[in-house]
């Protein structure tokens, strides 16, 4: 299908918000050893029969060493002219380190791509807002009111790579298979609207957070004006966009732990908290009363990435676990890895150039978090209760 | 190419048995394809099907009827068995989700786990896993005349088990299985909340000292199994037992608590039908 | 020339003389005078009913029936029956008019234009019967954000460090609005706080005190602070569960509370702490807020009087600019923010400004609700609405318009045996919901009573639970604000852009 631009959502289409069922992939190594994309595409491409050839996307980690202290702001452009508008307003507030196109399969294996474009990119210091605060400014003013222009990534030392068709034809458009990263995660779309729209597809990202989601978020409204009261705004017309700026919201800016910031995007019923000790008592009743709008409400499983400082992979499945999600660890559990279905993990195991084996396949409980991290290991298992692992102590108690 | 694949694909054993291999080069088949070659297969007479490096490929086994056997290598995918009426299934390894949805007859063994949802609907049939399962397991399965459909799980099971039930049985044993071959007790506990949330006819077993009062959903009871209810589970478990290698004096090791549902209508009483 | 009969009579009491056995029950249970014994049969004055159907109901016989008199008076589709009838009754008395209950001219209710959504595929709905809905809210104020601190050397060590701030944990999103001791008789107000205290929701006092025999309820129950602070002593402020400081009240705007004298007996006179027989008047602005530093000053003095021990929030009528007015309380340091529509309900309050006056609460719960997000408030203090909501509908789309918590009156006196006569403020309510006269009072039986208002709240908390599992939400706190989830299909489209909701079919 060809669509006239394809960093904004066509007109009709606007008022609607997209569902998507999809499928999900992902994996962390914790020695933090890059390696290519080969690998994630393999377990993506698997999950074929949860897509329907309407978007797809990858997110590395890692895949920048020599760019590593720069914002790598990953564009999509309609035209040569939006795209000299915006790199001339990014020169105005800032400096750009290097410029230049991502390179793309050629000839092109898809229908009249956008221009693809990368830059290497400092904010000019300022005493009044910090440097990601800007970052995070600019893309909001950028997606919102320079037409035809979308930036798909603004992380350091990490990019997004996504669009408009099947999970290999955009593996291999964007040449996944050359980039080197400690840390992947891949999205495959089903969309219940007829357009896919390169912005649309997965994964979303806000500086060092990127969200791969299968499901619908049923709370989307009231997550919006959520986080509309604290200056996001959502443009992207899909629930995931919510999801990914709820977590920028409670781990950068309110700089929650990361355990309690997924409580509070999935808490555990009040039913269940009334069985615990005081002490967790009052703080989960603490989170859900002041995180009340943060919930994430309805069938959701996410891979969510984030590097700040150290990339950290966490999947989260709704409290209901209506949406499958599936953990491993390799042999040596160095790696860890998500995905959808066991099937990603069967795939890996069929490769022919090297058998990949596994200690571990489990899955994890709904509503807990599995979280792993570059050179810690991993932290939590999903299996745990909540707050299990955390010493808890509560001013007043 | 597809013919290619079939040729490469099969090694004619003897009249009845048949391999599939179901990635051949290291690339796994589309399921439609898998799917055909099977339908071929039990056209051609033959009545044991082995399928090798399975890799989540969905629907496996999907309408079938009659003495069939099969035999899964690998990942079957989502909905294994849906809607069969007889044949028998084994998965030398666990399954996905929804193993067995709606199925009418036979059976379906899995060597491994099994994921979330299985059974879901079933009238009739065997389904036995040998380790742990997911959430909403053996929801709404259902009595009928002499169908009566029976699921037991090794392992432990997650949220939501049974839900909806309206006849047949679950049984969950609760326990580990560990890589060296031993059998131990799992120290996990042996079901989520809302157990048998919804029930209206039917039984569920649970071998455990917990306490699942707090566990239990609307319209579930606890009770002590009684004599009746343990003969009728005893041919099922020693069934399980010797598929798996369980020791059968294992079982006994730990005492059963059945779940049956207070009411056939549990929820009667929640609607008024006043003229306003 | 004599005028008076031309006073129309509304209601036209009927009575069948096969069915009457002339047990003379009627008559004793009318307390306006309108039903009378002549020694050979019942004769009504029609002139007198109020078409409260007590009679009605206490007929063993099934004899009598109270229906409506249209014959009188010619059809006008401008000058309709009522605004005749409001000519001729302030031409024979020269006053102001006083009515009660909510307003009642016929003006489209917003709620009946919204439509709400269900689940179809794309995501499942929830089975409320067998899966956890949960319908809890925290009433009060909560933190902009939480703070923990981690120990560097081991991150599993936490601390919160934030502290809950006085709340209140209620089981349904659900509050019976400020009906006074006066307004309102003492069994009714029993029925209505065992009510609460039963279901664990809140109620509020109305500006009539508290009642000794209440205290026992303190915990469910918010008091309030009125302009005329009748009943406002340390026990008062000591025995409850919140404070809510009145500026207005939906039913009329700008006004102060009116008890007219009759309703004034002992009990009344010892709870308010006035004179008995007098009128109790509450003066129309607080005399110590005239402007909005003045009221975050008595929000102050309350949270020291009560040792920052419980929330204290504020109520106003819903009017033309209720958005910045909600800030300004906000900022002020309110825990809660009570919004009255203008078809709430009162006692007495003069016609005009019943019927006239105010907006109704969909557009100020939409308008304050999103000035409050504008100015990154709204998560930190609980929007309590209504005026009117009617039933759970209603309450359902309150929620998903921006309020946290509907409260409501009418309903709750009508579970009671109300009958809607709109004659509460002449205190010879024959329910015994809105008199002060032994006699009348007794017969509202509070075990009854309260059993019904608990059955009321129940089965609309059930309905809200059905809802949400079609919507496929399973928590109250999901579906507030989520506009998303209504539509609008009612004529006028700027309704819906100013309630940001989209059209049915968007």
């Amino acid at each position: 299908m060809k669509w006239e631009n394809y960093t904004s959502l066509p007109e009709i289409f606007r008022n609607q918000r997209i569902f998507d069922g999809c499928g999900i992939s992902g994996y962390l190594n914790i020695d933090g050893k890059r390696d290519s994309g080969s690998k994630v595409i393999d377990m993506l491409c698997i999950l074929h029969d949860r897509e329907n050839g309407l978007g797809a996307g990858f997110a590395g980690y890692g895949i920048y060493p020599n760019y590593k202290d720069y914002y790598a702001l990953h564009f999509l452009f309609d035209t040569e002219q939006i795209k000299e508008k915006v790199l001339s307003h990014l020169e105005k507030i800032g400096y750009i380190i290097h410029s230049e196109p991502i390179p793309t399969k050629t000839p092109s294996n898809i229908d009249n791509p956008p221009i693809i474009w990368r830059v290497f990119y400092e904010p000019k210091q300022m005493k009044s807002i910090s440097n990601d605060e800007q970052i995070v400014n600019l893309v909001m003013q950028i997606n919102e009111h320079f037409n035809g222009a979308f930036i798909m990534s603004s992380g350091k030392n990490m990019g997004v790579f996504k669009g408009n068709g099947w999970s290999h034809e955009i593996a291999e458009f964007y040449n996944i298979k050359d980039y080197k990263a400690h840390m992947w995660l891949a999205h495959s779309r089903f969309p219940t609207n007829t357009p896919g729209w390169w912005g649309g597809a997965h994964p979303f990202n806000l500086l060092g957070t990127s969200v791969v989601h299968n499901g619908e978020i049923t709370s989307y409204g009231t997550n919006k004006r959520y986080l509309e009261s604290f200056g996001y705004k959502c443009t992207l017309f899909t629930d995931t966009e919510v999801i990914a700026y709820l977590f920028d919201l409670l781990v950068r800016r309110h700089k929650l732990p990361l355990p309690i910031a997924n409580l509070a995007l999935a808490p555990p019923l009040f039913d269940e908290i009334k069985k615990m000790d005081k002490k967790y008592q009052i703080a989960l009743k603490n989170i859900r009363a002041t995180y009340r709008s943060a919930m994430l409400n309805g069938p959701f499983s996410v891979v969510i990435g984030y590097n700040d400082p150290t990339s950290t992979m966490i999947g989260l499945s709704d409290r209901k676990k209506l949406r499958p999600l599936v953990a491993a660890a390799s042999e040596d559990e160095n790696t860890i890895y998500l995905s959808s279905e066991e099937a990603s993990f069967k795939r890996l195991m069929l490769n022919e150039e090297f058998k990949y084996e596994f200690s571990e396949i489990w899955h994890p409980k709904s509503g807990t978090a599995i979280i792993a991290r570059v050179g810690e290991g991993l932290l939590y298992n999903g299996l745990e209760k909540p707050l299990e692992k955390i010493q808890l102590s509560v001013m007043g108690v | 190419m597809v013919e290619n694949t079939i040729q490469k694909g099969k090694t004619i054993q003897n009249n009845k048995i048949i391999n599939i291999n179901s990635a051949p080069n290291g690339e796994p088949i589309e399921y439609k394809t898998l799917n055909e070659q099977i339908h071929e297969a039990v056209n051609s007479g033959y009545k044991k099907i082995i399928l090798n490096d399975v890799c989540g490929q969905r629907f496996i086994g999907a309408s079938l009827q009659g003495d069939l056997e099969f035999e899964i290598n690998g990942v079957p995918g989502n909905d294994l068995g849906i809607f069969m009426d007889g044949p028998k299934i084994t998965v030398n390894g666990s399954c996905e989700d929804q193993a067995g949805n709606t199925m009418n007859d036979g059976t379906i063994i899995i060597h491994g786990d099994g994921g979330d949802v299985i059974g879901l609907s079933a009238r009739g049939g065997k389904i036995y896993i040998k380790k742990d399962v997911g959430y909403r397991v053996g929801i709404h399965i259902k009595e009928y005349e002499r169908k009566h459909p029976v699921i037991i799980v090794g392992g432990i099971a997650r949220d939501f088990l049974g839900e909806y039930m309206a006849g047949g049985l679950i049984i969950i044993l609760g326990l580990k299985f560990l890589p060296d071959g031993n059998i131990i007790e799992n120290e996990s506990s042996i079901c989520g909340n809302e157990l048998g949330t919804g029930i209206h006819r039917g039984k569920i077993f649970l071998r455990t000292e917990e306490d699942l009062e707090d566990k239990l959903g609307v319209g579930a009871k606890l009770f002590e199994p009684c004599e009746e209810d343990l003969k009728q589970v005893e041919s099922y478990l020693k069934e399980f037992c010797e598929i798996f290698n369980i020791p059968y004096e294992l079982i006994g090791k730990k005492p059963f608590k059945v779940i049956k549902p207070i009411s056939k209508r549990p929820f009667g009483g929640n609607y008024c039908g006043q003229i306003i | 020339m004599s005028l008076q009969h031309i006073s129309p009579t509304y209601f036209r009491v009927k009575i069948d003389r096969d069915y009457c056995k002339k047990c003379k029950r009627c008559v004793s249970h009318c307390s306006y005078g309108a039903l009378s014994f002549n020694g050979e049969k019942i004769i009504a004055d029609d002139s007198k009913c109020v078409a409260c159907q007590r009679c009605v109901s206490m007929c063993p016989g099934k004899a009598i029936r109270v229906v409506k008199d249209e014959s009188y008076l010619p059809q006008h589709g401008n000058y309709t029956q009522r605004i005749r009838n409001i000519i001729w009754a302030q031409s024979g008395n020269g006053g102001v008019l006083l009515s009660a209950t909510g307003n009642d001219r016929p003006i489209r209710s917003i709620f009946d234009d919204l439509l709400l959504d269900a689940c179809q595929v794309t995501n499942p709905s929830i089975d409320p019967l067998r899966e956890t809905i949960e319908t809890k809210i925290f009433f009060g104020r909560k933190p902009q954000q939480l703070d923990f601190s981690v120990d560097p050397k081991d991150p599993n060590k936490v601390s919160l460090k934030t502290e809950f701030l006085p709340h209140f944990e209620i089981d349904m999103p659900l509050m019976i609005g400020h009906m006074s001791l006066g307004s309102i008789s003492y069994n009714a107000c029993m029925a209505i706080y065992q009510a609460v205290n039963e279901l664990n929701v809140l109620a509020g006092s109305g500006e009539g005190g508290l009642h000794p025999d209440f205290y026992e309820y303190g915990k469910n129950i918010i008091t309030e602070v009125a302009s005329g602070r009748f009943g406002v002593d340390i026990k008062y402020l000591q025995n409850t569960a919140g404070l809510e400081i009145k500026i207005g009240q939906g039913a009329k705007p700008g006004h102060g509370g009116h008890l007219p004298g009759e309703k004034v007996n002992s009990l009344i006179s010892q709870t308010r702490m006035i004179p008995k027989g007098s009128d109790a008047l509450s003066p129309y602005p607080h005399h110590d807020i005239y402007s909005i530093e003045d009221l975050a000053q008595l929000i102050a003095a309350l949270k020291e009087a009560t040792r920052y021990k419980v929330p204290i929030g504020v109520k106003i009528a819903a009017v033309h600019n209720s958005a910045p007015i909600a800030v300004g309380i906000v900022r002020g340091g309110a825990d809660f923010l009570t919004l009255d529509g203008f078809r709430g309900g009162t006692g007495a309050a003069p016609r005009i400004i019943r019927d006239h006056a105010g907006i109704p609460i969909e557009l100020a719960i939409a308008s304050v609700d999103q000035r409050l997000r504008q100015e990154g408030l709204r998560d930190q203090i609980t929007l309590v609405a209504g005026g009117s909501i009617r039933y759970s509908a209603d309450l359902i789309k309150a929620i998903a318009l921006g309020a946290d918590v509907g409260m409501v009156g009418m309903p709750v006196l009508i579970a009671m045996g109300c009958r809607v006569c709109q004659q509460c403020f002449r205190g010879l309510c024959s329910w015994g919901i809105a008199s002060q006269r032994e006699y009348l009072v007794k017969r509202l039986d509070i075990d009854v009573a309260r059993n019904r208002i608990i059955n009321l709240f129940h089965s609309w908390n059930e309905e809200l639970k059905e809802v949400l599992g079609a919507m496929g939400i399973d928590s109250v706190e999901s579906l507030r604000s989520n506009r998303d989830r209504l539509r609008y299909i009612g004529p006028n489209p700027r309704i819906a852009e100013i309630l940001n909701v989209k059209h049915a079919g968007e």
